[in-house]
């Protein structure tokens, strides 16, 4: 039971000001219209477990079971059927090993080795090879591409945006003028021309053999244009660092690399944290661009789940399942972001 | 180790990584015609000034004198773009090799203290020892408790700056520049920024640090401090040295119209 005060607290926050209680009613009023409906698609008219197609046909609310049922083709596009524990086995590893990964107590150099040995491993678990039935990247799909294009484009991005955004603060003409005609050509791109260029107009310039996998053009594409972003972010992160930073460590002696490895760019990053985890939140998201160029990404992987003439399309189900993977990546980096940002020591 | 023995045998009580550094030559820093423009702004003019080892010096001047480019100079925060400073024998030329050498020699302490609020105190202690004089993370943190000590601020080792007050981050600038056991030590302005009640623990940092027979170059309108511990006092105005004596000649007796007007105004 809540308390007398509670309640009366509540009636002031809510009818507190005529403002407030036409608020309150103009809500009130929006959302008796708008519930029962939802719920009655959502839940109480919803094919809920029955994998029969036709239980989907007859019934008026959501197919859920269409989810339960396509979830393999769902997650793992079109990846052969037999192999699918090796991307699903890929995926619990990469998450895994974010969340090992997010723990201060983990970040040492060798966790650098651990992710580029489990690279390795996750690449010959995809590709197959030594042992393992061959998967093209032309059939890889789904959650498992997702994670891929998302972790290796941040994670190779991030270092090179940090080395762009020194570059562009260079001293020396030269280092500084390729920075920025990097940082800005790329910036001045949409990323789908980008992944065009990288899949489709590369193939045009270069002989066949030194062409990359389509995949790894891809990802190239996507690190490239994380990368510019990231490179800005972390320049505002630079501008921020008092002069006298500079000074100190350099009457201690320290050299340039280290004063920005151990000086500048610990407290750079800091200030920046909001606006990096924005950049690399929408950058998750944007690697979903890469079914243009024929990738089967989540997205690529339900619209063809969709294409399954014997189901009555279910696309609003679909995307809903696909946002919510998307929102739980998204949102689980927010989270980790907002921890980074709390855990800095005393502020200035 | 505990105070006591620091007391009794201060050299005795060195850490061993701790290396005795010596002068290569008598003199510790030559300045021959220094000028420095910002600009059309004739910054440092014609500046001659020879510091023997183990000497202290006060420059004094009023404000955009000169006095802080011209110590900033002596470790190249501001480079000089004629004539020639040498320091411990090695002159600043634009070869960044000799630079760095000549900064691992010449500690500074700033106005504004300058610490790297990310890290601990004893991480800003022994940053440059483990990345700049190569010492195991051990020798360093022993020779920063060595220093805390000294400064008298040992249990604040693991706040960051952020916590401290502005006197104990000042003593901390100054422990942070004796980890590198330089030779010669630059002040500027170091008492300017703090509160009142807390310049007194910070000259007396000084103080014991000028008696051990530390060089000394220090920018400061302390006269007290001049006083009690300079070789020699400089005033310096409109980017020359007006004047340089004792501190018993300069105070009792000025030479120039300017230095004597400047004394009338800050000493009341």
């Amino acid at each position: 039971m809540p308390s007398q005060a509670s309640l009366r607290q509540a009636a002031r926050l809510l009818f507190g000001s005529p403002l407030n209680a036409a608020l309150t009613l103009a809500f009130g009023a929006m959302l008796a219209v708008a519930l029962p409906p939802m719920l009655r698609w959502l839940v109480l008219d919803a094919v809920l477990f029955n994998p029969d197609p036709a239980a989907c046909r007859a019934a008026s609310g959501a197919c859920w079971s269409f989810i339960y049922v396509k979830s393999g083709q769902l997650l793992f596009g079109i990846y052969p059927v037999e192999e699918r524990w090796r991307p699903a086995l890929v995926c619990l590893l990469i998450l895994a090993l974010l969340g090992w990964s997010v723990r201060p107590a983990s970040w040492t150099p060798r966790l650098l080795g651990l992710w580029i040995s489990a690279l390795a491993l996750i690449v010959w678990m995809m590709g197959g090879g030594l042992g393992l039935e061959e998967v093209p990247t032309s059939a890889w799909g789904g959650l498992p591409v997702t994670l891929i294009l998302t972790v290796v484009a941040i994670g190779i991005a991030f270092p090179v945006g940090i080395l762009l955004a020194l570059a562009r603060r260079s001293t020396m003409p030269a280092v500084r003028i390729a920075a920025v005609v990097t940082i800005e050509s790329v910036r001045g791109l949409p990323l789908l021309s980008i992944l065009f260029v990288a899949s489709i107009m590369l193939p045009l310039f270069l002989p066949e053999a030194l062409l990359p996998d389509k995949f790894v053009r891809a990802l190239v594409a996507l690190t490239i244009f994380a990368a510019a972003y990231l490179a800005e972010v972390i320049r505002g992160g630079l501008q921020a660092i008092p002069r006298g930073q500079y000074e100190a460590a350099a009457a201690l002696g320290l050299p340039f690399w280290r004063t920005q490895y151990r000086v500048i760019l610990p407290q750079a990053i800091r200030v920046v944290i909001p606006a990096l985890a924005n950049t690399i939140i929408v950058m998750i998201k944007n690697t979903s661009l890469v079914l243009v160029v024929g990738l089967f990404d989540l997205i690529s992987s339900g619209k063809a789940a969709l294409a399954d003439p014997a189901w009555p399309s279910p696309a609003a189900e679909t995307f809903l399942f696909i946002g919510g993977i998307f929102f739980a990546l998204s949102f689980s980096f927010a989270r980790f972001a907002d921890f980074l940002e709390r855990r800095s020591p005393v502020a200035r | 180790m505990t105070m006591a023995t620091v007391e009794t045998k201060p050299t005795g009580t060195r850490p061993a990584a701790l290396k005795q550094t010596s002068l290569n030559t008598a003199t510790a820093i030559e300045m021959i015609g220094v000028n420095k423009w910002y600009g059309d702004f004739h910054v440092l003019r014609d500046i001659n000034l020879k510091v023997e080892r183990g000497e202290k010096l006060v420059i004094c001047g009023p404000s955009g004198s000169g006095k802080s480019t011209m110590i900033r100079c002596i470790n190249r925060l501001e480079e000089h773009q004629k004539g020639q400073i040498i320091v411990d024998g090695t002159e600043l030329t634009s070869d960044l090799k000799k630079i760095d050498e000549i900064r691992r020699d010449v500690g500074m302490v700033f106005q504004h203290f300058y610490l790297f609020p990310h890290l601990t105190i004893l991480e800003n202690l022994t940053l440059a020892p483990i990345w700049v004089r190569n010492m195991t993370k051990k020798d360093a943190e022993e020779i920063a408790m060595h220093y805390l000590k000294r400064v008298k601020i040992p249990e604040q080792a693991l706040k960051y700056p952020g916590q401290l007050s502005g006197g104990q981050q000042q003593r901390v600038a100054i422990a942070r520049s004796l980890c590198m056991s330089p030779k010669i030590m630059l002040f500027d302005e170091p008492t300017s920024a703090l509160d009142p009640e807390m310049v007194k623990e910070v000259l007396d940092t000084m103080v014991s640090l000028a008696v051990e027979g530390m060089t000394m170059l220090c920018v400061t309108h302390e006269m007290g401090f001049a006083r009690e511990v300079a070789d020699r006092v400089i005033f310096m105005d409109a980017g020359q040295i007006v004047e340089m004596n004792t501190p018993n000649e300069f105070f009792k007796n000025p030479q120039h119209e300017r230095t004597k007007l400047f004394l009338s105004q800050i000493l009341h």
